[in-house]
C-alpha cells in the first residue's frame, strides 16, 4: 500500500508518496497562492493517475505543515508536525546528521538531533518565535524591493564584493536598511549577498541560543534549496560545510508518509473529504466598505472634484518649476508653471535606483519642450540628496516640508495631512500656518504601500486587481492593526478559517488604515476631529487605492479630501518650494551635459576613524572630464571632506570620553574584568574606584561595535530581548578573549534614589541580565562570575555585604574598614562624574545659546550613549547645527512632581524631569531614544509625550535597534527642525 | 497658542459608602478561585461582577487606548473593562472598576495608571478606578481591606488551589465527562458560604474542608490511561487566563493531555518572601522582617493543612511542592534577588514540574515580557543542561501573535512529549523516583 505524506506550508504544498519497501516513487513541490484545496485535489489524482489506482483503492495518508494543521483537522485525516516529521525523514534518510537547518516560508528551524556533550542520539529543536521573519518570505519580499526574481537574487550575490549590515530582525526592519542603500546606489550584488547574510544572522542569533552548530549540517527547504549563495553564507558563517540533500523539498512530506499510521482511506474518500471540507472556524469581520455599487458611485464622484489645475505644456512657456520626488519605491517628477499649474509629470516605479530614470526624465523633457526653461528644481525623498548631487538642483528639502507645500496650496486651511507612501506613514498636524506635530510611522510597524504590494504579489495578484477585489468584499476580515510579519500569520489564519480573497483585500486595506490610526498617529479620542483635524487631506500613492481611503473615511467617520494627484503631491510640493525660492536660473544639468552623463558607484570602507563606516562612493561625470562624487553611508564628514558646520556641542561625546579615561592600574589581586553595557555605563565610575582601590587591575571592555555584537550573539536566549542586552554577550565574550581572573557584573534591583519618583528600581532587564549571563553563556563557566545582588542605595548594608561576598569569592581578607574607605571614595568619583557631566552640559547650553543654537535634549537611558546602540544619533543632531545634552543633565533642576504614571525607575523619572524641565525654555527641544522590545518604554513615551503635549512641545521618538542607516531618523530631525523654525 | 491642560488623571475616589450604589467590575484570571473571592466581595457589600465579555472587541479596544508595546495582560484587562462600559449593560453613573497593584519594578504596578489613561481618552474619566493592593500604593484609590477580610480572600486562594489542581488531575481520567466540574461547582458554594459567615478559614475547619474535598475527588471514578503530562507556567496572567493565553488549558486537554498549572498561593508566598530577602540583601527595617516572616508562616500552615489533606488518599494525587521545596530548587540556578514579575518563583515552577513528571512545559508569556527575558526564556538554557529531559516550549502572546502559530509550536513539543510517552515509561518512573528524592532540599523561608 502507498503512503501518502502532504506538507502544507504557508506558501507551498509539498507530497511524497513511499512504497511498501520504504521507497521514495513520488514527490512533487509548488506555490499553492492560498488554493489549499484545490491544489490538494490536483495533487491526490494526480498520484491516483501516476499509479493506476482507482477510487476504491486504499492508501494510507498523513498531513503536515503550518497550513497544514488547521486542513487536516477540517478533514478529520492524521497530522504530523513538521519539525517531528523532518526528524523521521532525516533518521531514514540522512542518518549521520548531527544538525539540520531548515528554512521555510515563513518558519525557520534548527533541529539538534546529536547532544551536545554526550554525542548521543537526541532531539533538541528550535523554531523561530512569532515575530522573527527572516525567512523565504523574506527572501522573496527583499527580491521585489529589488525589482528581481529570488532567483536572479542567487545570481546576483555570486559576484558581491563586500557585506552591508542589514537588520536581521525581520522583514520591516531589514528593509527600512536595504532601501536607503539603493536609493545612494550600493551595487544589487552586494546587496543581495548582504540579504543573505543577514538571513543567517537571524537563523544563528534566533535560534541557536547557546548551542553551536557542528558536526555534519543537512540544509532543508526551499530557500535553502533553491539559493546556492544562501548556503554559502551559512557555510562561511558557521565554519562548517553544509549539505543539503537529493528531495531537500519533500523531507517533511516524506516524514509524513513515513509517520507510522494505522488508518487507510479510499482515494475517492480523500478526494471526497479535500471537496466537502468546510472549515469549523469562522473568522472576525467587519462591514463591508461598499454596501452596493451606488455609493461606491457617489464615493468617486465626489472624490473626483478634488483636482489640481492643469495647464498644457506645449503652449506654456517661460520659467517653469521642476520637483523630484525619488521615494522608496517610486520616483515622482513634477513640472509647474508660475501660478502653481501643473504642466507635466511622471510617476513611475524606480526598481531601487532612481538616478536612470530622473536621467531619462530630463532628457526626454528638454527634448519635448524645448519652450520650457527650468527656474529652479528641488528634490526630496529618500533619494533626495543623490538627486540634488547628480543633477546639481538647486534644493533639497524634507519630504514633511515638501507635502505641507503641496497640502497647503491645494487647500489652505488644512489642519492635518495624512501620507501614506511605498515605505512612510507621515502625518503631521498644521497649526498657525506651521507643521506643528510630526507622526512617523516607527520601523516595526510600516504597514505601508509596500506591505500591500507584497501581499498582492504573493497571492499572485497586480496590486491594482487586489486592492480593487476588496471593494465590495461582504465580510473584510478583521486583521488588527500589527505589523507586516504578524500580518502575514494573521492572514494565513484567516485563509485557514475560510477568507476569501476579495475579503482578505479588504481586511488588509483597513489594517492599512488602523495600523497609521492608532500605531502611528496613536489616536487617543473617538472624535476624529480633535484626534486629526478639521480639514484632513490624505495623499500618497496608497490612497490610490480606493478600499484604503473607503476604509480611512468609514474608520474615522468623516470625508477626506484626496488631491487627484495624490501620489505626486512630493514632487508638486517641491516644486512649490522651488518656485518660493527660485533665483535667475536653474544649476540644473542641461541636455548636453545629460547627454555625457555617467554614474559609476563604488563601495569602500571608511579608514577615517573606528567605526569603519561602510561607504557607498558615487561618482557623476558630465562629459566635459567634469566629475562630482557623492558619498553616502557615513556618520561624520571625515570622508566627504567638508569643513563641519554642525555644532561640536555633543554631551554624548563628552560621557564617553569620561567613560574611556577609566583605565586598569595593576595591582596585587589580579585583573577583574568590567562589561561596559546597560547600568555600567553609569556606574563604572563607581565600581572602578571601588575595585581599583580594592587592588584589583580592572580591564573595561571596548566600547561596543558591530564583531563585538556578533561575536556573543550565539548565546542570545531571547530574541525579543532589546538591543543594549543583546550587546551584552558580545562584552562578556571580549573579556574573556582578554584572559581576566574574574568579571564583575553585579545584580541590581535597586539603583540610587535621586527623589524623583516614588521608587528606584531598575527595569528588569538591567537588573537581572547577569543572571541570563550565567545561565546561558557556556564558556563563562570557566572564569570567576561575580553578579551577586547589591544595593548600592544603602552604603553602610552595601559595605558590609561586599566585604562578606569579596571574602567569599577570593578567600582573602578584605577588612571591613578597608572596604568601607574604598566605597566612600567609589561614591565620591561616581557623585563627581555625574557633577561633570551636568557642569559640562550646562557649558554647552550657555555656548549654544551665545551661538544661537538650539539645544536638543537626547534623552534615553546612560547606555544609550553606546554608539553601537545610539548609531551617530548625536552626531546626526549636532551636524544639523544643535546641541545635544541628556537628560541626567537637566533632571537633578527638578523636584520630584505628580505624574500620571507609577514612577519607579531612577532612569525613567529622570524622562520626566527632562521633559518638565524644557516646559518654559523655547530654545530647548526633547527628543527620546527608545530601543526596540523595551516594555517600559511603551509607558514613558505615553508619558513624556503627555509632558510635552501639556507645555505645546513637539515630541519626537526615535526607535532604535540594530538598524544602522540613519535616513528615516533624518527625515525626522530635519522635520523637527522645520517645525521648530517656522 | 492651543489650549494646555493638565494630562495627570485625577480619577474620581471611591468612597466607601459607594459600594451600596455601584457595580464593581473586575477582571477574571484564575477562574476557580475568582468565584469565590467574588461571594466574599458580595458578603461585605460589594457588587461586584467578575467580567466574561471575550471576543474580538475586547483586544480592539485594548489597541485602542493602550500603547500597543505595553504587555498584553494590560492590553486584555483594560480593553475587556472598556468593552464592558461599551455594552450598555451598566449604568455608567453607578459603576466602578477594580484593578489589582502589585507594585514590582515590573511594568505591571503601572496598570492602574494605563487603565486610568484609557478611560480618559475613551469617555469615561468619571468611573472610579480602585486598586486593590497590599502595598500602600495609591492610597485615595485603594479598596479598604479590612483583616478578616484579608483572611478571607487568602483562604479562598487556598482552596481555590486544591480545587484547581484536582480538577486538572482528575477530569482527564474521568468516566463520566463532568464529574469534576460538578465537585468544584459543589465546593465552590459550599466554601463561599462558609466564608461569607465567617466560617471555614481556622485551621480545623480547613482541614476538614480540605479533606472532604480531597474524598470527593477521590470518589470520582476514573479510569487510568496515558497522557501526555503537561505543565504551565509564565507570566501569572497569561498563566491563567484563558482570555489571555487562547485557551490553552482547553488545547491541551484536546491534545490528550493532563495538565499541571501551579497554584497561586506560591506567587503570593513569594510576593511575601520578597520583602526578606530585600532585607536581607540590602538591609532594612527588623520589624517588617519579623511581620513578613510571621505572614509566611500562617501560610505555611495552610500549605501543611492542604498537604495532609493530600496524604490522606496517598498514591491518588501528585502533592505540589511546598513554598520551601520550591525555593530549594533554584538554589543553584537562579538568584532569590530575581524578584519582578514572576521572578525566581516562575524558574522554580518549571524545575517543580519537571520533579514531578511534568517534565513537558509551556512557558506563556506576553510577547516583549520583561522578567520573562531573564527567569523564563533566560533560564531555559540551564534548565535543560540539569535536566535533559525538560521539554520546554515558549509561547509569545499578543494581539498579533496567532493562534495557529502558537499550536504548531505546541504540538511540536507534544509530539516530541507524546514520542518519549511511548518509548519510556518504565525509565521514567524509576527516573520520577530518584527525582523526588532530590526534591526534599528546601530553603530557609
Amino acid at each position: 500500500m502507498l503512503n501518502i505524506g502532504l506538507d502544507i506550508g504557508s506558501t507551498t504544498i509539498k507530497s511524497a508518496v513511499i512504497n511498501e519497501d520504504g521507497e521514495l516513487v513520488f514527490d512533487s513541490y509548488e506555490r499553492h497562492f492560498s488554493e489549499i484545496p484545490p491544489k490538494a485535489t490536483a495533487l491526490i489524482k494526480n498520484i491516483k493517475n501516476k499509479f493506476d489506482l482507482t477510487d476504491d483503492d486504499d492508501v494510507k495518508i498523513c498531513i503536515s505543515g503550518s497550513a497544514g494543521m488547521g486542513f487536516a483537522e477540517d478533514i478529520g485525516f492524521p497530522f504530523v508536525q513538521e519539525v517531528y516529521a523532518t526528524r523521521t525523514a532525516v533518521l531514514k534518510n540522512a542518518p549521520e546528521t548531527d544538525t539540520v537547518i531548515e528554512l521555510g516560508g515563513e518558519d525557520a528551524k534548527i533541529l539538534f538531533l546529536t547532544g551536545e556533550e554526550t554525542g548521543e542520539k537526541e532531539l533538541e529543536v528550535r523554531m523561530n518565535g512569532s515575530c522573527a521573519g527572516g525567512t523565504g518570505a523574506f527572501i522573496d519580499q527583499m527580491a521585489t524591493l529589488l525589482g528581481i526574481t529570488p532567483d536572479e537574487m542567487d545570481n546576483e550575490a555570486k559576484s558581491y564584493e563586500k557585506i552591508y549590515v542589514i537588520a536581521s530582525r525581520c522583514g520591516v526592519f531589514a528593509k527600512s536598511d536595504i532601501q536607503p542603500l539603493l536609493n545612494q546606489g550600493a551595487r544589487i550584488p552586494d546587496i543581495s549577498a548582504s540579504i543573505f547574510y543577514a538571513v543567517v544572522n537571524q537563523t544563528v542569533a534566533g535560534l541557536a541560543q547557546g548551542r553551536q552548530i557542528k558536526g555534519n549540517v543537512l540544509y532543508l527547504g526551499g530557500p535553502l534549496t533553491f539559493h546556492s549563495q544562501l548556503r554559502k553564507a551559512f557555510d562561511t558563517t558557521l565554519g562548517i560545510k553544509g549539505f543539503c540533500p537529493k528531495n531537500s523539498l519533500s523531507y517533511v512530506a516524506i516524514g509524513a508518509a513515513l509517520a507510522p499510521q494505522e488508518k487507510t482511506y479510499k482515494i475517492g474518500e480523500i478526494l471526497k473529504a479535500i471537496t466537502e471540507r468546510r472549515s469549523s472556524r469562522s473568522y472576525k469581520f467587519a462591514e463591508p466598505l461598499f454596501a452596493d455599487e451606488k455609493e461606491y458611485k457617489e464615493f468617486t464622484e465626489r472624490h473626483s472634484l478634488d483636482k489640481v489645475e492643469r495647464a498644457d505644456p506645449k503652449t506654456a512657456d517661460g520659467n517653469v518649476y521642476l520637483g523630484i520626488d525619488a521615494g522608496s519605491t517610486t520616483l515622482k517628477c513634477a513640472v509647474t508653471d508660475k501660478d502653481g499649474k501643473l504642466l507635466y509629470y511622471i510617476y513611475r516605479s524606480n526598481s531601487g535606483n532612481p538616478v536612470p530614470y530622473v536621467l531619462e526624465f530630463l532628457k526626454n523633457f528638454y527634448k519635448e519642450y524645448p519652450n520650457l526653461k527650468i527656474a529652479a528644481a528641488a528634490a526630496t525623498g529618500y533619494g533626495e540628496e543623490i538627486i540634488k548631487n547628480a543633477f546639481s538642483l538647486d534644493f533639497g528639502l524634507v519630504e514633511t516640508v515638501a507635502h505641507f507645500y503641496a497640502a497647503k496650496h491645494f487647500k489652505p486651511d488644512v489642519d492635518f495631512i495624512l501620507d501614506i507612501g511605498g515605505q512612510d506613514i507621515k502625518c503631521f498636524k498644521i497649526a498657525n500656518g506651521a507643521i506643528d506635530n510630526i507622526f512617523l510611522n516607527e520601523a516595526c510597524s510600516s504597514g505601508c504601500g509596500s506591505f500591500l504590494q507584497t501581499f498582492a504579489g504573493a497571492l499572485n495578484y497586480s496590486i491594482e486587481d487586489f486592492a480593487k477585489l476588496g471593494l465590495f468584499a461582504k465580510a473584510p476580515v478583521e486583521l488588527g492593526s500589527r505589523c507586516t510579519v504578524f500580518m502575514n500569520s494573521s492572514v494565513k489564519q484567516a485563509q485557514k478559517d475560510g477568507a476569501t480573497i476579495d475579503n482578505i483585500s479588504a481586511g488588509l486595506s483597513m489594517s492599512v488604515v488602523k495600523n497609521a490610526l492608532y500605531k502611528v498617529i496613536r489616536a487617543t479620542t473617538k472624535d476624529a476631529t480633535v484626534a486629526l483635524g478639521k480639514h484632513i487631506v490624505v495623499q500618497g500613492g496608497t490612497f490610490f487605492n480606493d478600499a484604503v481611503l473607503r476604509a480611512f473615511e468609514k474608520e474615522i467617520g468623516m470625508n477626506v479630501v484626496r488631491p487627484d494627484i495624490a501620489g505626486l503631491m512630493g514632487a508638486y510640493g517641491a516644486a512649490l518650494y522651488a518656485q518660493e525660492r527660485a533665483g535667475e536660473k536653474s544649476t540644473v544639468l542641461g541636455l548636453e551635459e545629460l547627454e555625457n552623463f555617467k554614474h559609476e558607484v563604488k563601495a569602500v570602507t571608511c579608514k577615517g576613524c573606528t567605526n569603519n563606516c561602510k561607504l557607498t562612493i558615487n561618482t557623476f561625470e558630465n562629459g566635459e572630464g567634469e566629475k562630482r562624487r557623492y558619498i553616502a553611508g557615513n556618520r561624520c564628514d571625515f570622508p566627504t571632506g567638508k569643513k563641519n558646520e554642525g555644532s561640536k556641542l555633543d554631551l554624548y561625546e563628552y560621557k564617553l570620553k569620561l567613560l574611556s579615561e577609566y583605565k586598569g592600574v595593576k595591582g596585587s589581586k589580579g585583573r577583574i574584568g568590567i562589561p561596559l553595557v546597560l547600568n555600567m555605563y553609569e556606574l563604572l565610575p563607581f565600581w572602578h574606584t571601588l575595585l581599583t582601590e580594592l587592588g584589583f587591575e580592572v580591564v573595561v571592555s571596548p566600547f561596543s561595535n558591530r564583531k563585538l555584537y556578533l561575536e556573543g550573539q550565539q548565546s542570545i536566549p531571547s530574541d525579543t530581548v532589546c538591543f543594549p542586552a543583546k550587546l551584552v554577550h558580545g562584552h562578556i565574550e571580549a573579556l574573556l578573549k582578554e584572559g581576566v581572573d574574574a568579571i564583575f557584573y553585579p545584580c541590581m534591583t535597586y539603583n540610587l534614589d535621586e527623589g524623583l519618583g516614588d521608587n528606584h528600581y531598575n527595569c528588569p532587564v538591567v537588573a537581572y541580565y547577569p543572571e541570563v549571563l550565567q545561565a546561558n553563556v557556556k564558556s563563562l563557566a570557566k572564569t570567576k562570575f561575580i553578579y551577586d545582588y547589591f544595593g548600592i542605595h544603602k552604603p553602610k548594608e552595601f559595605c558590609k555585604k561586599f566585604t562578606e561576598k569579596m571574602n567569599e569569592h577570593f578567600g582573602v581578607g578584605f577588612r571591613l574598614s578597608e572596604v568601607k574607605k574604598a566605597v566612600s571614595d567609589a561614591y565620591a568619583e561616581y557623585f563627581d562624574h555625574m557633577k561633570k557631566v551636568r557642569e559640562k552640559g550646562a557649558e554647552y547650553v550657555d555656548k549654544a545659546r551665545r551661538e544661537g543654537r538650539h539645544i536638543i535634549i537626547l534623552a534615553g537611558r546612560p547606555y544609550h550613549v553606546d554608539p553601537e546602540i545610539n548609531h551617530g544619533i548625536n552626531k546626526l543632531i549636532t551636524s544639523l547645527g544643535a546641541a545635544v545634552i541628556t537628560e541626567d543633565s537637566v533632571s537633578y533642576e527638578m523636584e520630584k512632581f505628580k505624574v500620571g504614571v507609577l514612577n519607579q525607575w531612577t532612569y525613567h523619572s529622570r524622562l520626566y524631569a527632562a521633559a518638565k524641565y524644557i516646559a518654559n525654555k523655547p530654545d530647548m527641544d526633547l527628543v527620546q531614544l527608545v530601543s526596540f522590545g523595551c516594555g517600559v518604554d511603551a509607558i514613558t513615551t505615553d508619558e513624556t509625550r503627555a509632558i510635552l503635549d501639556s507645555e505645546g512641545k513637539i515630541y519626537t521618538q526615535i526607535k532604535i535597534d540594530e538598524i544602522t542607516n540613519l535616513g528615516a531618523v533624518k527625515i525626522r530631525l530635519r522635520s523637527l527642525f522645520s517645525a521648530i523654525s517656522t | 497658542m492651543k489650549e494646555l491642560k493638565s494630562h495627570i488623571i485625577a480619577s474620581r475616589p471611591f468612597k466607601d459608602e459607594m459600594k451600596k450604589t455601584y457595580t464593581i467590575l473586575a477582571p477574571d484570571m484564575v477562574h476557580i478561585h475568582f468565584c469565590i473571592l467574588k461571594n466574599i466581595f458580595l458578603s461585605y457589600g460589594y457588587n461586584l461582577e467578575i467580567l466574561s465579555n471575550k471576543g474580538p472587541a475586547v483586544a480592539e479596544e485594548g489597541l485602542k487606548y493602550v500603547h500597543n508595546d505595553t504587555c498584553y495582560p494590560a492590553l486584555l484587562v483594560i480593553g475587556q473593562m472598556i468593552d464592558a462600559l461599551n455594552s450598555g449593560k451598566y449604568d455608567l453613573e453607578r459603576t466602578a472598576v477594580l484593578i489589582t497593584q502589585t507594585g514590582g519594578g515590573c511594568r505591571a504596578s503601572n496598570y492602574i495608571h494605563l487603565l486610568k489613561k484609557a478611560l480618559r481618552k475613551a469617555g469615561y474619566e468619571n468611573i472610579p478606578v480602585i486598586s486593590f493592593n497590599i502595598s500602600g500604593l495609591e492610597k485615595e484609590s485603594s479598596l479598604k481591606l479590612s483583616l478578616p477580610m484579608l483572611v478571607k480572600f487568602i483562604t479562598a486562594l487556598c482552596y481555590g488551589d486544591l480545587l484547581m489542581l484536582l480538577k486538572n488531575q482528575t477530569e482527564p481520567y474521568e468516566t463520566k465527562k463532568g464529574e469534576s466540574d460538578k465537585v468544584v461547582s459543589k465546593w465552590v458554594k459550599i466554601l463561599s458560604e462558609q466564608l461569607k459567615n465567617g466560617k471555614g478559614w481556622m485551621p480545623a475547619a480547613l482541614e476538614k474542608n480540605m479533606k472532604e474535598i480531597v474524598k470527593d475527588f477521590v470518589a470520582i471514578e476514573r479510569l487510568i490511561a496515558p497522557k501526555i503530562k503537561v505543565g504551565i507556567v509564565g507570566e501569572i496572567y497569561v498563566k491563567y487566563s484563558s482570555l489571555a493565553n487562547n485557551d490553552l488549558e482547553d488545547f491541551l486537554k484536546s491534545q490528550n493531555c493532563e495538565i499541571n498549572v501551579p497554584g497561586i498561593m506560591g506567587f503570593i508566598s513569594f510576593k511575601i518572601d520578597n520583602r526578606i530577602e530585600d532585607i536581607k540583601l540590602y538591609g532594612g527595617s527588623k520589624i517588617k522582617k519579623i511581620v513578613c516572616k510571621a505572614l509566611l508562616a500562617i501560610l505555611r500552615r495552610t500549605e501543611t493543612i492542604m498537604h495532609k489533606a493530600l496524604d490522606e488518599y496517598k498514591g491518588h494525587y501528585q502533592k505540589p511542592a511546598t513554598y520551601a521545596e520550591l525555593k530549594g530548587m533554584v538554589k543553584n540556578v537562579i538568584g532569590y534577588g530575581a524578584k519582578m514579575g514572576e521572578g525566581w518563583l516562575l524558574t522554580a515552577e518549571m524545575i517543580e514540574l519537571v520533579h514531578s513528571g511534568y517534565e513537558n512545559i509551556v512557558c506563556a508569556q506576553p510577547f516583549g515580557c520583561l522578567p520573562n527575558h531573564i527567569v523564563g526564556k533566560g533560564m531555559i538554557r540551564k534548565i535543560r543542561t540539569i535536566y535533559p529531559k525538560a521539554n520546554i516550549v515558549p509561547i509569545d502572546y499578543d494581539p498579533g501573535a496567532t493562534r495557529v502559530n502558537q499550536e504548531n509550536r505546541i504540538k511540536l513539543m507534544l509530539a516530541v512529549a507524546a514520542e518519549r510517552l511511548r518509548s519510556d515509561d518504565v525509565i521514567k518512573e524509576t527516573e520520577l523516583h530518584t527525582s523526588k528524592e532530590k526534591s526534599k532540599e528546601t530553603a530557609e523561608v
